[in-house]
């Protein structure tokens, strides 16, 4: 066993065992910070893959901004645990088809033959100065500029949505407007009266 | 044996072993010199804020109060670290380890002169937005496991705001990637020193800063952001939230805080220096490029930070996120179509 | 000035600028912090420290027990307990100050018709234990006899005015 193969089998141990926290911990703190984790170990994997724009972008994305967002929900509520068990036996028909299927499909791309490893020859190693962020890029922005600006589109819809669907002007709203704040001037704030002075 | 010799008998001693070893010496030889950089950091800033503030900063331990840092450390080490009762144990601990560990991390690409990097990665930039993105982790794990209001109403705003300005350094970055057109931080050094300026022995005026002076301002100030400096130090606003995430921490533990944001604050500066004034180039055509130069860069962004920490009010936190997401990134989506067609015109300079 | 103005003055941080112009200049200006231990501010001859209570050059202590500065005390800071001696005049048996109390007005001083309650310029003083800064009559008779030399001389100068 070489040395890449040890950090492989490390990565992937650490990867399946906080994958496996996740769904067992009690603490949804705590599970979303496995969730970190698993992400963490599987971007090292793509790492060892020779895929470093890829691991990087899922942690700079996934560790750094999603799950940033994600915990701070979790951690702002109040979540009960007594209730969210109580639909466990109802809910866990729909919940095993599901898992079944993804199992299901993960086996079919990762061992059929349209997918699986047969049909993907392996690229060889990299030339030197081979450099796949570039080589993304290039993909990106030729044979799949229509999937990628799509994707963009959707997105874009996404973000509109979300700020029209939350940014409603509210009568209780006590937002204040910065630049009028800096704009003020003596004069709109202060009068100054000339009175005749009164006698005694 | 002498000790030339000695050095070169070194990776037949240790055989096969021998990469390894070397990469931990080379990795010592950047935090060590790194957290003496941090320490000193502390001594000036206290020096350099008593001086604008008409006083004279520390003077008593040692020669001119230079072994103040020695002593503050030394203070730091001996004292009890307190656990709250309820604190998460684990987690506890992990956030300052965390916060330290990715601060240090990110210093694994960072080119200090021509060739002197541990690693010259091609996705240098990317790594760098990774690691710092990061670094929100200990913040948020420390406030949460702490098991205080406060520490937590820190972590949260601490989140709010690094996520914020991540976006506009981010934007700054796609600017300075465009025109260098590489993620490597030694490439985009190289970028930088050839251009007209450059050639009339000018360099000064063919780095980055100037065509992308907006740029410069927004990665500046939203470093500051990132870094939870003044005045964008609401996270741990003394007079509402005492110290945010670090309230509960005690002896070494928020040391290791202090530590990790003070060599954040070097961190951003080095980057300020490399992305946009030439790293080691040097300024003018008959000196030569060297570590010196990128030292002393480094050092006048510092400067900057506690000068501005020094003249600047804290802002209100929703001024911050104003300041932002309304301003910085429509700024820097304003200037990155203004770089794309000025690249795409005959008048590129970045040939 | 129009909005246009107050844009572009907002855009190129011309305030913040002014505010840094204002710090950088008080970089260099020659600093004015008193190293204290070593040096100190020059005092007034009405320096309102430690209290202390004074004797007549002929070693009878000046205070009669009129009690008019346990009466203006505004912090009942000052406890008095008073006799006849042998001679048939009246003395304090008990003269107490309690400098944790002590706002250090000057009242007790102002109100003492012999200039007996008085206060010096000694504000370096301390306590380690709980009770050490109460000083009862036998101390303050010791910190005025301590200073006599600079309480008088203080009382001389400022003599003019009363």
């Amino acid at each position: 066993m070489d040395f890449k193969t040890g950090v492989f089998y490390f990565l992937a141990t650490i990867l399946v065992l906080s994958s496996l926290r996740v769904i067992t911990a009690r603490n949804p703190v705590h599970a979303a910070l496995f969730l970190v984790l698993a992400f963490f170990s599987a971007g090292g994997i793509w790492m060892l893959l020779q895929a470093e724009f890829l691991a990087i972008v899922l942690v700079m994305v996934y560790v750094g901004a999603v799950m940033v967002l994600f915990l701070f929900v979790v951690m702002m509520l109040d979540v009960n645990l007594e209730r969210l068990r109580q639909g466990f036996w109802s809910y866990l028909p729909l919940g095993a088809t599901i898992g079944l299927l993804m199992t299901l499909e993960m086996a079919l791309v990762l061992a059929g033959s349209y997918f699986g490893p047969d049909s993907m020859p392996d690229p060889g190693a990299p030339v030197a100065g081979f450099n796949n962020t570039k080589e993304l890029g290039r993909l990106l922005f030729t044979d799949y500029v229509y999937p990628f600006e799509l994707a963009s589109v959707i997105l874009l819809v996404a973000i509109i949505a979300a700020v029209v669907l939350t940014k409603r002007p509210r009568k209780d709203s006590k937002a204040q407007n910065a630049r009028e704040q800096i704009g003020v001037r003596r004069n709109d704030r202060l009068r100054i009266v000339s009175m005749p002075s009164e006698k005694e | 044996m002498g000790p030339l010799q000695f050095f070169e008998s070194l990776p037949i001693l240790f055989g096969p072993v021998w990469p390894l070893v070397w990469t931990l010496l080379k990795i010592l030889g950047i935090i060590l010199p790194l957290l003496l950089c941090v320490a000193y950091l502390t001594f000036w800033e206290r020096k350099v804020i008593g001086w604008m503030q008409v006083r004279i900063g520390p003077n008593r331990v040692g020669p001119w109060g230079l072994l103040q840092p020695i002593a503050d450390g030394l203070k730091l080490v001996l004292k009890e670290i307190i656990v709250p009762t309820k604190a998460s144990k684990g987690l506890y601990f992990v956030g300052p380890a965390m916060a330290f560990a990715t601060a240090l991390a990110a210093w694994a690409v960072v080119p200090f002169s021509e060739g002197y990097v541990l690693a010259n990665v091609n996705a240098g930039v990317l790594y760098l937005l990774a690691m710092t993105s990061i670094g929100i982790y200990g913040v948020i794990i420390s406030g949460w496991a702490s098991n205080s209001k406060y520490s937590f109403y820190g972590a949260m705003r601490s989140a709010a705001q690094m996520v914020s300005y991540e976006i506009a350094m981010g934007f700054a970055l796609v600017c300075v990637l465009m025109v260098s057109a590489s993620l490597n931080l030694t490439d985009i050094v190289h970028g930088q020193a050839k251009g007209r300026f450059a050639d009339m022995g000018l360099g000064l005026l063919s780095w980055n800063w100037l065509p992308l002076l907006p740029m410069f301002l927004v990665y500046l100030i939203s470093g500051i952001a990132e870094t939870n400096r003044a005045p964008f130090d609401v996270v741990e606003g003394e007079s509402e939230i005492v110290a945010g995430h670090m309230v509960e921490y005690s002896g070494m533990a928020f040391a290791m805080f202090f530590l990790g944001e003070y060599s954040n604050m070097i961190l951003v500066s080095v980057m300020t220096s490399i992305f946009f004034l030439g790293g080691w180039l040097s300024p003018v055509g008959f000196l030569p490029d060297s570590f010196v130069w990128l030292a002393g860069k480094a050092c006048f962004i510092l400067f900057l930070f506690l000068w501005f920490r020094a003249t600047f009010p804290r802002y209100r936190y929703d001024q911050i996120m104003r300041l932002g997401w309304k301003v910085f990134v429509p700024l820097c989506m304003v200037w990155l179509l203004f770089i794309g067609v000025w690249m795409m015109s005959p008048l590129n300079i970045w040939k | 000035m129009g909005a246009l103005t107050a844009f572009f003055k907002s855009l190129f941080l011309k305030e913040l600028f002014q505010g840094l112009a204002v710090t950088g200049r008080h970089l260099f200006v020659r600093k004015i912090t008193v190293q204290f231990p070593e040096e100190k501010t020059p005092q007034s001859n009405r320096f309102r420290g430690l209290h202390a209570l004074r004797r007549y050059p002929n070693g009878e202590e000046r205070c009669i027990a009129c009690k008019l500065c346990e009466a203006v005390c505004p912090a009942m800071a000052i406890i008095i307990e008073s006799a006849e001696r042998e001679d048939a005049t009246r003395r304090t048996t008990r003269y107490d100050i309690d400098l944790t109390k002590c706002i250090y007005c000057g009242f007790c001083e102002e109100a003492c018709p012999v200039d007996a309650i008085v206060m010096t310029r000694i504000f370096e003083y301390h306590g380690e234990k709980r009770g050490d800064l109460y000083y009862t009559k036998q101390m303050l008779l010791a910190v005025g006899d301590r200073n006599e030399v600079q309480i008088a001389k203080d009382r001389e100068q400022d003599a003019p005015y009363r």
